[in-house]
């Protein structure tokens, strides 16, 4: 299945992220904030990156205007994950260039259904 | 298959449990009127990850709690809302009542619902005045929007969707969004390349088609406008129903215009925290099994050592085992490979003992709000130096050492710090300091909590002592001694009584919990400057250094650190006192001898002084001269706990199993030390228990 990269400072979100992913077959490459992302996403090629957005170090925002300037990532389905407490957090997402959001709290099924979508 | 989410339980309350502390300490960290931004970020990051994990979880009472923390620390963090002390004091009471919460959660007993309600309520008013007026957030989810009816001649839906050029950057796919319109029902689509320019101007990373969409499906609109949400800002996109036979213009809905009024809806008033029984009649449950985090360099160099191990072993494996013909060479080559087994399994136990230590900040890491709290109960001003707090202690020790420090904190605070008229008035700055540091000595920890307060007053000590009658009126003593005094108990020379240190209990408890895990406590003081109390602790509890003893047929293991030389009996430097207490001269010193055929109660051979070894050993600041048969080899042992497999023996710490399989008792030096001042209790005489271990 796909490579997917699991982007968020709290460990157990993601564990259970990669948990789930990893139960429906996808391999899964995890970092805890938005340097170590950017660095995993350098270092493996993977095909679609979910990020947390609050992250010391480089946020989630950040990430994304990174990893949209490589040309790797150019078109790479990123999709942040918000809390609907924050709705200006997804416009400032949308224009970093992210894809779309899933809106926290979510369970591993609603989890897997937007992924499924994005990777089609 | 549902994947069962409580799994994550453990690492959500640890990692929970962590924010709570970057949060206190944050707060405590903020200065009034000036807040540093980076710490009030961090203060909300770890709030919101709280919140968000919570919510995930299942902790619901816990994310709406934290929720009105989170939009507080929004303000601060934005800048909207000043920081105020009043702030400051109700997150950092919210902070303890969320530990709470979070502690009952995990302990699956009932949260304290009023006073979370009291707090929720006082960050609401706080939230509902001053600065910024904002109205707490809607945490209704978009499921509350009004849900357009569906007309009874309602066909479908016909969309008009033309893409902005630069759609495609933000990996958004019209295929996809096709696909899952597909799957609402029938769906036909006709593009327009009426935009697409020739090749050679088409950059193929822009989008230059737009697409009419015919959905013949009876579902809402909310539906379809679902699809597009990602991409409502980034394309031209309208909606409008089909009825009967032809589309109708008349539903048309602009999605620009509706994502405006998306507005969160008004908020649903607040409900309190509702007390929720505790699941099921369990009781609490054990988190002492708890488990530990451990850095990923740990485990790598222990994986390495194992890898050392291996190689090692099979090193040894290919010296050919035909012992017929075992010439020098190969001698040569197993002593090598023992030589380097034994390094290895040394560095190996290093390693393991490495994956128990944590840094003592955990143990430090409570003192700031200690601190804080006690500064404003008591009108003192003190600030709080902490150095050396990556110090690593064994996970154990850290959790054992934790009352006796806060008891020592708290007293230099209550009783070593003055008032800061006080101060003024003895030419001293009006903010006091507590300085806790921690680092490595010799093969011990050393934590020391020093103060430049009042000082132990000796002759207030000495005063006390002979009314509690714990020294004789007329008694001379050093200040050594005067300031051991305070760890009698039953002591106490604060004048006035205060519940912050309490009566005075304590201290001689302090000293035995330091005692039972193997570290001893000292004090010096100078009047009018300060007080230093110097803790010292084993690295670990589980291995020690031992150098073996024999006494007749038995051997003893005394530990390495207490041992400060050993030395051949001259009879010339005996003394008797009283005719029982043998003192032996070290240089300047006397020292006793401990004869320990006497105290273990074994036969030997020779019990005349002249010619025997004795070793001299320091615990608790006193000296003594243990008297041995021989000194056997230097070793690591294991130590084995003697009180939960058999019972408390005066003068034994442990027992440990020596290479040849036999029991061999560790030596208590402290213990013995007083053992051989205060005669043994018949009862728990140690030479009963040499019989029964032999």
């Amino acid at each position: 299945m796909a490579s997917i990269l699991a982007v968020d400072d709290s460990a157990s979100m993601r564990q259970m992220v990669s948990f789930a992913l990893k139960n429906a077959g996808h391999d899964v490459v995890e970092a805890v904030d938005g340097v170590d992302g950017l660095k995993a996403a350098q270092a493996n090629k993977v095909s679609l990156v979910i990020t947390d957005v609050n992250m010391p170090n480089m946020d989630g925002i950040a990430l994304i205007r990174e990893l949209r300037n490589l040309p790797d990532y150019k078109f790479t389905p990123i999709l942040m994950l918000t809390t609907e407490s924050a709705p200006h957090k997804k416009q400032e997402g949308k224009d970093a260039g992210a894809t779309g959001w899933i809106v926290k709290p979510f369970d591993p099924d609603q989890l897997l259904a937007t992924i499924n979508k994005v990777l089609g | 298959m549902a994947i069962d989410i409580t799994q994550f339980h453990e690492t959500f309350f640890e990692e929970s449990f962590e924010g709570l502390d970057i949060m206190e300490s944050g707060l405590l960290n903020l200065d009034i009127g000036a807040a540093d931004n980076d710490t009030v970020n961090s203060i909300f990051r770890a709030a919101h990850s709280i919140k968000g994990g919570s919510a995930t979880f299942g902790f619901t009472e816990v994310a709406e709690f934290t929720h009105g923390m989170e939009t507080l620390l929004d303000e601060m963090r934005d800048g909207s809302r000043d920081v105020t002390q009043t702030s400051v004091d109700t997150l950092l009471q919210s902070v303890d009542c969320l530990r709470e919460m979070l502690g009952a959660s995990r302990d699956k007993t009932p949260i304290d619902a009023e006073r979370a309600a009291v707090l929720k309520g006082e960050l609401e008013a706080i939230l509902a005045s001053g600065t910024s007026g904002s109205e707490p957030e809607s945490t209704q989810q978009a499921s509350s929007e009004p849900v357009s009816e569906v007309s009874a001649s309602h066909e479908g839906w016909m969309i008009k969707f033309t893409p902005h050029h630069d759609m495609l950057k933000t990996g958004n796919d019209p295929v996809r969004m096709f696909r899952e319109l597909g799957e609402l029902g029938e769906l036909s689509v006709v593009v327009d390349i009426s935009q697409l320019p020739i090749l050679n101007d088409l950059d193929p990373e822009e989008s230059y088609l737009s697409w009419e969409l015919t959905l013949i499906a009876n579902v809402e609109i909310e539906k379809v406008k679902e699809i597009f949400e990602w991409v409502e800002d980034e394309c031209d996109f309208n909606i409008s129903e089909i009825k009967g036979d032809a589309p109708e213009e008349s539903a048309e809905e602009n999605v620009a215009a509706s994502a405006a009024e998306k507005k969160p809806a008004s908020s649903a008033p607040v409900k309190p925290v509702a007390a929720k029984p505790a699941a099921g009649a369990k009781s609490t449950a054990n988190t002492d099994s708890a488990s530990i985090r451990v850095s990923i360099d740990k485990v790598d160099a222990l994986i390495n050592m194992v890898g050392e191990l291996v190689i090692t072993q099979s090193m040894i494996g290919q010296l050919d085992c035909d012992f017929d013909d075992f010439d020098n060479s190969r001698m040569e080559k197993l002593r090598d490979g023992l030589t380097l087994l034994e390094r290895n399994t040394r560095e190996l136990q290093e390693s393991v003992m490495r994956i128990r230590m944590l840094p003592i900040s955990f143990a430090f890491n409570r003192f700031p709000r200690m601190v804080h709290d006690l500064c404003q109960k008591l009108d003192k001003k003190i600030e709080l130096k902490t150095t050396g707090e990556q110090t690593e202690l064994d996970k154990t020790v850290m959790e054992k050492i934790g009352d006796p420090l806060v008891h020592l904190v708290r007293n230099s605070i209550d009783h070593g710090i003055e008032m800061p008229e006080e101060r003024r008035a003895a030419n001293k700055p009006e903010t006091g300091t507590i300085e806790l540091n921690a680092f490595h000595k010799g093969g011990n920890i050393i934590i020391e909590i020093k103060d430049d307060g009042a000082g132990f007053n000796k002759d207030r000590i000495k005063a006390k002592a002979i009314e509690r009658e714990l020294i004789g009126k007329d008694e001379h003593l050093s200040d050594d001694k005067i300031y051991d005094l305070i760890f009698q108990p039953g002591f106490s020379t604060a004048e006035q009584l205060s519940d912050i240190s309490g009566r005075g209990v304590g201290m001689d408890v302090v000293k035995r919990n330091i005692r039972e895990l193997g570290g001893s406590i000292d004090v010096t003081s100078e009047e009018g400057n300060g007080t230093t109390f110097t803790i010292r602790l084993p690295l670990t509890l589980a291995i020690l250094d031992g150098q073996l003893v024999c006494v007749g047929d038995e051997i003893y293991i005394t530990p390495l650190v207490s041992i400060v030389e050993s030395l051949q009996i001259k009879k010339e430097f005996v003394n008797n006192i009283a005719g029982q207490t043998e003192l032996y001269k070290v240089r300047e010193d006397y020292i006793p001898i401990v004869r320990m055929h006497d105290m273990f109660g074994i036969d030997v051979e020779r019990k005349n002084l002249e010619g025997g070894l004795l070793v001299v050993v320091e615990g608790d600041g006193k000296k003594a001269g243990l008297l041995v048969d021989e000194l056997l080899g230097q070793q690591q042992v294991v130590i084995k706990s003697l009180e939960t497999n058999y019972k408390r023996v005066d003068g034994v710490s442990g027992a440990t199993i020596l290479g040849d399989g036999t029991v061999a008792l560790i030596l208590d030096v402290d213990g013995l030390i007083d053992l051989s001042r205060n005669p043994p209790t018949p009862g728990n005489k140690p030479d009963n228990l040499a019989r029964e271990v032999a």
